[in-house]
């Protein structure tokens, strides 16, 4: 038979980060954790994790200092809301950012 | 070996013959003892394949989507209502570029409801994207099949193999029994480029734009319009490896070789009567008569419809003095599908035959040998009468 | 994988899922998704019709998702899920899951044929319904589970009209060998009831409330308060019905003790696609409920 060049697209996605670009920039609040309150930070123990369980975009790490992704962090709140120790404070972005800066 | 059996039991042996390993059912008339067939070919542990007996046609081609993603050779058949109900599927798998073979056993649309044949059911879809082939009889079911099997793994395009119903689907013909072991030369296991697979996880059938993206290692990759380009290219590109399949084919079971047109009589005659499906078995005999008066008239089979081989076709019928084209099927408020697909390709040509168009046999309504007689023998006699004009045969008085 | 968890930190910190993806801010189906996948690992090939979920999975060429998936049309997801299971079943490769993902309209409306004919053939996978109570991802249009009274974009002023179907309940009649209801508000026990759920052989149906503050009218931050609001309110139960037992989880379960629930208006209020509610028809949902848990005191107390 001869040869036949087929490339057969369709939409067909590989996976990665990023699919709606930067969604740090959605955000108007960002969260920022008070390691003193936070319950594991504290005791210095992996316990509790509740911001980093109820993230829906999981940005948040299931650390024992939970760091924050800010570039992919959509500002939407629940980790402050959720947290038990009042441990995180949702703080207004007005100026620039450092890098922007 | 041959045997003698009906057309839907042939298209059930090529589809057991191919190894099918998901099978799709729903009943509808008059496909159904094609898959019940198959029940009987899973039951009685002749075939391996998973049989699923869905609650809707829509669900039936679903199925085979899901399955021809997965990796396995699926199958389904239908007619009429049930074919238009999985109408959205049927573009579907077109776009997924999905090799899936599908019997489309021709019966006429509601409304109103007809169980009878004619070719309305498939030429509506004509426009999906995917291969169509219409055959003759038995033997052409059950060969047809196979080879729908190959060609659409191949190209990775969908194939509609048609066949008349009750005219086929119910009669009873000697036909010839492909031999398993030389199918499975023929046949290789099934490939799909896009398999799902765990260990290379991919999202299949996402939303794409009307402009290029990057992806995620920085490459561009096709809009929407892009990728449906390259199925309408690889489509064309189909008409030659059917071709070579269907040489391929001939090479190991000893027939074959007029895949995409057959024709009877075409070099000597002036004027062309032009088909598809069983109807051309009629009209040959017709033609014979014919010739026996002295009339310089041939016919012409088209089998495959879908990408429409205007190139062979025109080779044919370019010289004639006369064309008429007889079908099943209608574009309400236009002409006949054939016609039309015919007509344009004639266009550019510097000589261009008369045509007539004869639509004919909706619903099933009779169709006498003596009618097509007369309207050839009127058309051959007069072939500027009525040139360009859509007539239908068999109207009651 | 196989035991049951408690708390969060006995949870994978492994992601099945990038960020960077198009959920809204604050979704609870991003939450569920997320942590949903932590239970299923990465043996297994996704269904998915149009709704928030193809969105969330990414929009071609990128997949928010790491789970192989295929797109399929609105009303096919469960027949497309047979025909995965089937494939794989020809292939011998049947420790892969499958599971099937649908919102409200997806499979109470459009998708229940599929559906409901999947059970009846007790096909092999794992079909969850994410409920945000409308058609969000074409705009917050009514669907079969919409409470009565929602404001929804094409129920714009006087709210819709008619009750909501109880979809787990049809479902349940149905007698698949695994039905649960779940809220994504509570994270570890739909993780639990997923584990569960896989080990069984059969057609599994979870149901998950989903809270959609983009569809519900509510500030982000909130939709895991709202979402548990739901469930102490006694308006939506978390159940498991295991050949037609029905027996209440965690969170409800703990509701049977108490004589005393909070009032539906607390939920109602904190929400503004109930603002067309009436104070006579938030009554009549206070009467159901208590009268709901009046007989669930009987059955299983």
């Amino acid at each position: 038979m001869k040869d036949i060049n087929f490339d057969i697209m369709t939409s067909n996605s590989k996976p990665g980060p990023g699919d709606a670009g930067r969604t740090g920039s959605w955000r108007v609040v960002r969260p920022v954790i008070d390691y003193e309150k936070c319950t594991a930070a504290k005791k210095q123990k992996s316990i509790c994790h509740l911001c980093w369980l109820y993230c829906p975009d999981g940005v948040v790490t299931k650390e024992i200092e939970p760091k924050i992704d800010l570039d992919y962090c959509k500002g939407c709140g629940i980790c402050a809301e959720e947290c038990p120790v009042n441990a995180i404070e949702m703080v207004e972005e007005t100026g620039p950012s450092e890098e922007e800066e | 070996m041959k045997i003698i059996e009906s057309g839907n039991v042939a298209a059930a042996i090529g589809v057991k013959l191919a190894k099918t390993q998901v099978i799709a059912a729903y009943p509808i008339t008059p496909q159904t003892p094609l898959t019940e067939k198959l029940s009987e070919f899973v039951e009685a542990d002749e075939m391996e394949a998973e049989y699923i007996a869905v609650e809707s046609e829509h669900s039936a081609l679903a199925v085979c989507i899901g399955a021809a993603s997965a990796g396995s050779r699926a199958f389904t058949a239908t007619s009429a209502n049930g074919l238009l109900y999985m109408s959205e599927q049927v573009h579907w798998a077109a776009g997924a570029r999905l090799p899936l073979v599908m019997c489309v056993v021709n019966r006429g649309l509601g409304a109103p409801w007809t169980v009878w044949n004619d070719h309305q059911d498939s030429i509506s879809q004509r426009d999906a994207g995917w291969i169509q082939i219409y055959v003759n009889d038995h033997q052409e079911i059950v060969d047809t099949v196979i080879k729908a099997f190959r060609l659409s793994q191949t190209v990775s395009i969908p194939v509609m193999v048609c066949y008349d119903g009750y005219y086929l689907s119910h009669t009873y013909m000697p036909f010839d029994v492909p031999e398993q072991d030389k199918v499975d030369v023929f046949l290789p296991p099934y490939e799909y480029k896009h398999t799902l697979n765990p260990a290379k996880p991919e999202n299949l059938n996402t939303v794409t734009m009307p402009f290029s993206r990057l992806d995620t290692d920085g490459v561009a990759q096709p809009s929407y319009m892009n990728i449906r380009y390259n199925l309408q290219q690889e489509l064309r590109k189909s008409i030659d490896v059917f071709k070579d399949i269907d040489l391929e084919f001939k090479g190991i079971f000893g027939r074959g070789g007029d895949s995409i047109i057959t024709p009877y009589h075409c070099d000597d005659s002036e004027f062309i009567v032009v088909s598809m499906g069983s109807l051309s078995n009629r009209i040959k005999d017709v033609i014979d008569q014919l010739r026996g008066e002295g009339i310089k008239v041939g016919a012409l089979c088209v089998h495959l419809y879908r990408p429409f081989p205007d190139e062979a076709i025109v080779n044919m019928l370019a010289d004639a003095k006369g064309v008429f084209v007889f079908e099943k099927a209608i574009c309400y408020g236009n002409q006949g599908p054939l016609f039309s697909d015919i007509k344009a390709a004639l266009y550019t040509q510097e000589k261009r035959p008369l045509i007539h168009n004869f639509i004919l046999g909706l619903g099933g309504q009779e169709i006498k040998n003596v009618d097509l007689y007369d309207a050839i023998k009127q058309s051959c006699s007069a072939p500027e009468t009525d040139n360009d004009t859509t007539r239908w045969l068999g109207l009651e008085r | 994988m196989n035991k049951e968890i408690t708390n969060a930190v006995q949870l994978t910190a492994e992601e099945f899922m990038y960020p960077g993806n198009r959920a809204c801010s604050g979704c609870g189906l991003s939450l569920l998704y997320r942590i949903g996948l932590k239970a299923m690992g990465r043996d297994c090939i996704f269904v998915v019709p149009p709704s928030c979920l193809t969105v969330a999975q990414g929009l071609y060429p990128i997949a928010a998702t790491q789970i192989p998936c295929v797109n399929v049309t609105f009303a096919s997801t469960a027949a497309a899920a047979t025909g995965v299971r089937a494939a794989l079943k020809a292939q011998k490769r049947e420790h892969t899951k499958v599971v099937a993902w649908a919102g409200d309209g997806g499979t109470s409306d459009i998708g229940i044929q599929a559906l409901s004919a999947s059970i009846e053939r007790d096909e092999d996978f794992l079909y969850i319904c994410y409920d945000n109570e409308a058609y969000m991802n074409t705009g917050v249009q009514r669907s079969g589970t919409t409470p009565k009274g929602t404001i929804t974009t094409n129920t714009p002023i006087k709210g819709k009209l008619q009750k909501n179907k109880d979809l787990p309940a049809i479902i349940a009649a149905h007698n698949p060998v695994y039905i649960a209801t779940c809220s994504a508000a509570y994270p570890i026990d739909f993780y639990n009831k997923i584990q569960k759920a896989q080990r069984l052989k059969g057609l599994k149906y979870i149901h998950i409330h989903t809270p959609c503050p983009s569809g519900w009218g509510m500030a982000e931050r909130l939709s895991i308060t709202v979402g548990k609001l739901a469930v102490t309110t006694g308006l939506y139960d978390l159940y498991e019905v295991e050949n037609h037992k029905k027996v209440l989880s965690g969170p409800s379960a703990k509701l049977l003790k108490r004589e005393n629930l909070k009032q539906v208006s607390e939920y109602f209020k904190t929400q503004s696609r109930f603002r067309a509610l009436s104070k006579e028809q938030i009554e009549e949902v206070q009467t159901e409920v208590d009268s709901k848990w009046q007989e669930y005191r009987e059955e299983m107390a």
